[in-house]
């Protein structure tokens, strides 16, 4: 009996031993690809803290063999004389009160098509679903006229009205597919109880969607964050307003091989898409989901 | 009803006057202004049109945005499917999804600079000091300017896309290989079938219209691309795409004519994709 089971043990082991021989290839292939992925970043990130004239003549690799040369000069340098430190600013002030706006009107609109009855919602519903892939490109040259006549060219406010609008038919397409799936009864018995349209959305519909609206809130914020495009073309390249990507690409454009200043720079445009994606990875990833897939 | 309307029409007020605004409006006046001249004074006809059709300059874009549309959503798709399948069987998948997923988390343009930063290009008597030329290096090769040599530059700007963008492949079919019953594949694997059948005849006829919704939006993303190429050569040697273009004919030759003209060949390209969008959202309604 006891020699049956040590024979099963051994079994079991064994087959054990020659399945992870066999998943070995897998391993190897898996950690290899995830090595090659966080190389790029790793040497950004290594390189950033390396001293000029060590940048220039040697690879980042080499930093970790003796003699060990680190400093936070390069970071202090792009902070102030390259305006990195006000452009953070900007990309605060342009990307959180436009991220707000967003939720704020989309949640409105994705209420009113799935909760109230009206002739044509439908329709109107499929227009937004088209506007979803329209590229902004198109919109560029008329908004600029727009604004250029408004003399709205180089200011906030123009701009957060531009990425909200822009990123409206993703907003209003992931809310209302949140706020169709709700509970029928709640709202129903609500609005038997003499609830208007305004309290059931204050008070049902918004707190039961904070899950989708947090992940809306973080994609929208990334999404405006990560702008080069909209914020090169709308706020004219004045200095004082512009936005991280922006002053990044003119360091680029201007020290283009100065890679202690580049690699800094990209590097603390970087940090808070980062502690946002590792802190909320879940809404981050439900945030894709829902957009991408349950359409 | 009536008051339904009323209130309906408060509630997406804020939300129809940007769209049309900064989107409706916008578009149609740009396809009208792909009809005028540069200063969208004189109307032109089809001649915008034609030069984006003819002149060299132009079609070499065209060629590029077809290098981005078939190597970027074909390798994403491909590794993203691969790399999908082969975490969802170890116990560290959770680590090896974050870490192909990390690069969508930051901007095109620090991917452009972190990448630049990857192709440096020293003559061949220094020490390479990026990473791809020091490789080439320990190989025996000689080192590459990555960035100017226009027989691999498009390339080396794709390779960047791919390396942001395979991680939102991975994460959308890794939740659809999650959403496959595991009594389907216990079944196939009690009949016989092998791994790779299973993968063939099971797995990946099941995961279709995910990945056709992943296809989409990385058609969508390839034929848009910009901030890449703004931040990687500004289109020159040779990489120009469509979005670029179009903001180099906007800014650089203050010529509003093509400009909305690019930026209409832009959205024809995309109409097919719109097309699936809305019919996939209409056969789930």
């Amino acid at each position: 009996m006891a020699e049956h089971a040590a024979a099963v043990k051994q079994d079991t082991l064994g087959t054990r031993m020659v399945r992870a021989l066999g998943r070995g290839p897998l391993h190897v292939a898996l950690i290899a690809i995830c090595l090659a992925w966080m190389v790029p970043t790793l040497g950004l990130l290594v390189s950033s803290f390396r001293p000029a004239a060590a940048i220039a003549t040697t690879g980042w690799w080499t930093a970790f063999s003796t003699p060990f040369e680190f400093t936070l000069e390069n970071y202090q340098q792009v902070l102030t004389t390259q305006g990195m430190g006000r452009s953070f600013l900007n990309s605060v002030m342009i990307a959180l009160p436009a991220t707000a706006i967003t939720i704020v009107v989309a949640a409105l609109a994705a209420y009113a098509f799935s909760w109230i009855e009206f002739p044509g919602r439908d329709w109107l519903f499929l227009v937004v679903v088209g506007l979803l892939v329209v590229p902004l490109q198109l919109t560029l040259i008329p908004v600029l006229r727009i604004f250029a006549t408004l003399g709205w060219t180089g200011s906030f406010f123009a701009i957060w009205l531009a990425h909200t609008a822009y990123g409206l038919p993703f907003a209003v397409f992931l809310l209302r597919n949140f706020f169709v799936a709700l509970p029928k009864d709640l709202l129903e018995s609500a609005f038997l109880d003499g609830a208007s349209h305004f309290t059931a959305f204050r008070r049902i519909v918004m707190p039961l969607s904070v899950p989708a609206l947090a992940a809306l809130g973080i994609f929208q914020f990334l999404w405006l964050w990560n702008d080069l495009l909209v914020a090169l073309v709308y706020l004219g390249g004045v200095r004082s307003v512009a936005p991280m990507t922006v002053t990044i690409s003119n360091l680029v454009n201007s020290f283009g091989s100065s890679w202690h200043l580049l690699t800094s720079a990209a590097f603390i445009s970087m940090i808070l898409p980062l502690v946002i994606f590792f802190a909320l990875q879940r809404y981050f990833v439900e945030g894709i989901l829902a957009g991408a897939v349950k359409g | 009803m009536r008051r339904n309307r009323l209130i309906a029409l408060l509630y997406l007020a804020p939300a129809g006057l940007l769209l049309s605004m900064f989107l409706v409006y916008p578009v149609l006046n740009t396809i009208y202004l792909s009809f005028l001249d540069n200063d969208s004074e004189q109307f032109v006809g089809w001649d915008n049109y034609v030069y984006l059709f003819t002149s060299p300059a132009t079609l070499v874009v065209f060629r590029n945005n077809i290098l981005w549309l078939v190597l970027f959503t074909g390798a994403c798709l491909v590794i993203g499917l691969l790399m999908a399948v082969l975490a969802n069987q170890v116990r560290y998948e959770a680590i090896a999804k974050a870490i192909i997923f990390v690069p969508m988390a930051v901007s095109f343009t620090a991917a452009g600079v972190i990448w630049r930063f990857m192709y440096i290009y020293r003559a061949p008597q220094f020490g390479q000091t990026g990473v791809m030329n020091a490789l080439l290096d320990v190989l025996g090769f000689d080192p590459i300017p990555w960035i100017s040599n226009t027989s691999v530059n498009n390339y080396a700007l794709i390779a960047a896309g791919i390396w942001m963008w395979t991680g939102f492949a991975l994460v959308v079919v890794s939740a659809g290989l999650k959403g496959i019953p595991s009594e389907v594949i216990e079944a196939a694997r009690i009949d016989g079938a092998n791994e790779r059948q299973i993968f063939w005849h099971v797995i990946l006829p099941m995961l279709k219209s995910v990945l056709v919704v992943v296809a989409v939006t990385l058609v969508i993303n390839s034929l848009k691309v910009f901030d890449l190429v703004y931040v990687m050569t500004f289109g020159n040697y040779d990489t120009d795409v469509l979005a670029n273009r179009m903001f180099k004919e906007m800014f650089t030759f203050g010529n509003f004519g093509r400009a909305s003209a690019v930026a209409v060949v832009l959205l024809l390209a995309i109409i097919p994709m719109m097309a699936v969008n809305i019919r996939r959202f209409r056969r789930g309604e």
